[in-house]
């Protein structure tokens, strides 16, 4: 027993022995909390569409970036930032304002930059193994600068979400209220926006742009699934988004499975649990 | 703070003049002049279409009019917090994960401020609007477990947190049982009580008739305004309900406006 216990410790450390382990576990954990907070919105505001494609949006940003920069990972945060938070107002202004239907124009928008930046990439010899990175993620090469940036920037986000909570919700469940309310709605919709763009510029390196939805909006439907408060709705996303980053870690190191892909998949298995258990309960 | 402008207590707490709205080129409103004086119950009232979601959007300033203007106690509507809009029940998301308590304290974020958390003050204001609607003991259930009549007194709670002397209640009675109805007209009477201005767009020309002061028959123009007695008369609704009434040989007047759950409307 006790031997099998001592298995079982050194089954778990052994991957945090190493520090790419270490760094990436922390990197993973950080960006599945701040995309589950954020995420809470998106799903509540049905943003999921708007999300995936601005996570693809950001690409030739990202290959414009790699391109200048000459192959150098650290600028790119930057270049996905900027990226990122132009491609969010700008597809919001878009949208608003579109002769076609809204999701057209999004659809439009996201696959010519998701191409454009394709196009960018491949006039580089070894663009096959960069480009894989961005579209999935490589959060075993986060580096300690980027975990800064990760937790400088993800705090940000988790700071202004927590000063406009009531605004957000009260925006979010009834916007007609918010403006007999007189709340800033504008502004109040374009920093929400914001937030989305931050948060995936924050969460690149770990999911990539492909996979960057489930981050946003997986964890908060399983915690949608299982709660009828809003603030318990994030804490439990989060939860769930930390753990699948954990447990996605290990899989990867011990099954040689992608790491982006590994979180993304066991975050699905926690969906369908919840999804299992409250049918069954439902009975 | 949030900006709010003061009141001209001299002025109407409501004065509509020649207020004219188009959608897409099809007008929804046009030319329509009215006024209210605080602490009247004015019933809403014409067919499907006719523009009273328009009108109560116009006033609450959700909405900008093509020409003509809504004044609130002497301006516009824009700076002001104290219209409640009471949103059709068919237009609410209640799978939201809130309970019933969270909805009434939204109605406190602009009082509230930026940066601020609910204070003791603004928890009694939620609690006296829970126990004025009779919903105390339900305050943190999910919205979606109240009947239809509880969620009606849920969101006229949460415009008495909001501290709102403007009431608009979009077809606050459609689709509730009897009893759930009388319950929310005998809340309309305490809110008299409280100077409280309310309009209700209805379709039950006989509530409006008997638990209103005024009555606004509405067909894009406004037909008629005042006391239930002089608005109700055929010419008017034949006026506002055109083909959509016919007048059976023993006088009974019947309305034929399809809604969402009721079918039709008696008038005696």
């Amino acid at each position: 027993m006790k031997r099998l216990m001592n298995t079982f410790i050194n089954f778990l450390l052994e991957p945090l022995s190493y520090e790419f382990m270490q760094r990436g576990m922390l990197a993973a954990v950080l960006v599945g909390i701040v995309c589950a907070v954020v995420g809470t919105y998106v799903v509540l505001r049905g943003m999921a569409f708007f999300g995936d494609a601005l996570a693809h949006t950001i690409l030739p940003g990202i290959a414009l970036g790699y391109l200048v920069s000459g192959g150098a990972r650290e600028p790119l945060f930057w270049w996905a930032l900027g990226t990122s938070i132009v491609a969010a107002l700008g597809i919001g202004t878009i949208s608003k304002n579109a002769e076609i239907k809204e999701d057209t124009a999004i659809g439009i928008i996201f696959a010519g930059m998701f191409a454009l930046g394709i196009a960018l990439i491949s006039t580089v010899r070894s663009y096959a193994v960069d480009l894989s990175h961005f579209l999935f993620g490589d959060v075993l090469s986060v580096s300690t600068h980027s975990l800064w940036l990760i937790l400088i920037f993800g705090g940000l986000v988790l700071l202004t979400v927590l000063a406009f909570y009531k605004e957000f919700t009260t925006l979010s469940f009834d916007p007609i209220l918010a403006t007999t309310l007189r709340l800033p709605v504008g502004l109040l919709n374009n920093l929400l926006l914001t937030l989305i763009a931050v948060t995936v510029a924050v969460s690149l390196q770990t999911v990539g742009v492909a996979l960057m939805v489930a981050m946003l909006v997986t964890p908060a439907a399983t915690a949608y699934l299982l709660t009828h408060r809003l603030s318990h709705m994030m804490l439990i996303a989060a939860v769930f988004a930390s753990l699948s980053g954990i447990i996605g870690l290990y899989l990867s190191f011990y099954l040689s499975i992608a790491s982006g892909a590994a979180i993304v998949l066991t975050a699905t298995v926690f969906f369908l649990f919840a999804f299992a258990w409250k049918k069954i309960r439902q009975k | 703070m949030y900006t709010h402008t003061h009141h001209e207590t001299n002025q109407p707490i409501l004065d509509v003049s020649h207020l004219t709205v188009r959608y897409n080129g099809r007008v929804a409103l046009e030319d329509v002049s009215f006024h209210l004086h605080e602490g009247e119950r004015v019933a809403v009232v014409g067919p499907n279409g006719a523009g009273k979601s328009t009108l109560f959007k116009v006033v609450a300033g959700v909405l900008q009019p093509n020409s003509g203007q809504v004044n609130i106690y002497g301006s516009r509507p824009l700076g002001h917090v104290c219209i409640g809009y009471i949103p059709q029940r068919n237009q609410v998301d209640w799978a939201f994960p809130v309970s019933v308590a969270d909805v009434v304290m939204m109605g406190r974020s602009a009082k509230l401020g930026p940066f601020n958390w609910p204070h003791k003050k603004d928890w009694d204001f939620v609690n006296h609007a829970l126990e004025t609607v009779e919903l105390s003991n339900l305050s943190s259930r999910q919205i979606s477990q109240l009947s239809g009549g509880q969620q009606q007194r849920m969101f006229i709670a949460r415009a008495l947190a909001q501290e709102a002397e403007l009431m608009l209640m979009d077809e606050p009675l459609s689709g509730l049982d009897t009893p759930s109805q009388e319950g929310i007209l005998n809340l309309l009477d305490r809110l008299k009580k409280e100077n409280v201005t309310v309009m209700v767009a209805t379709h039950d020309l006989e509530q409006a008739a008997s638990h209103f002061d005024r009555i606004l028959l509405l067909n894009h123009r406004l037909v008629a305004f005042g006391n239930p007695d002089e608005v109700l008369h055929t010419e008017n609704l034949i006026s506002a309900y055109g083909g959509r009434m016919r007048i059976e040989p023993a006088g009974t007047m019947v309305v034929d406006d399809c809604c969402d759950e009721e079918a039709d409307e008696h008038v005696h």
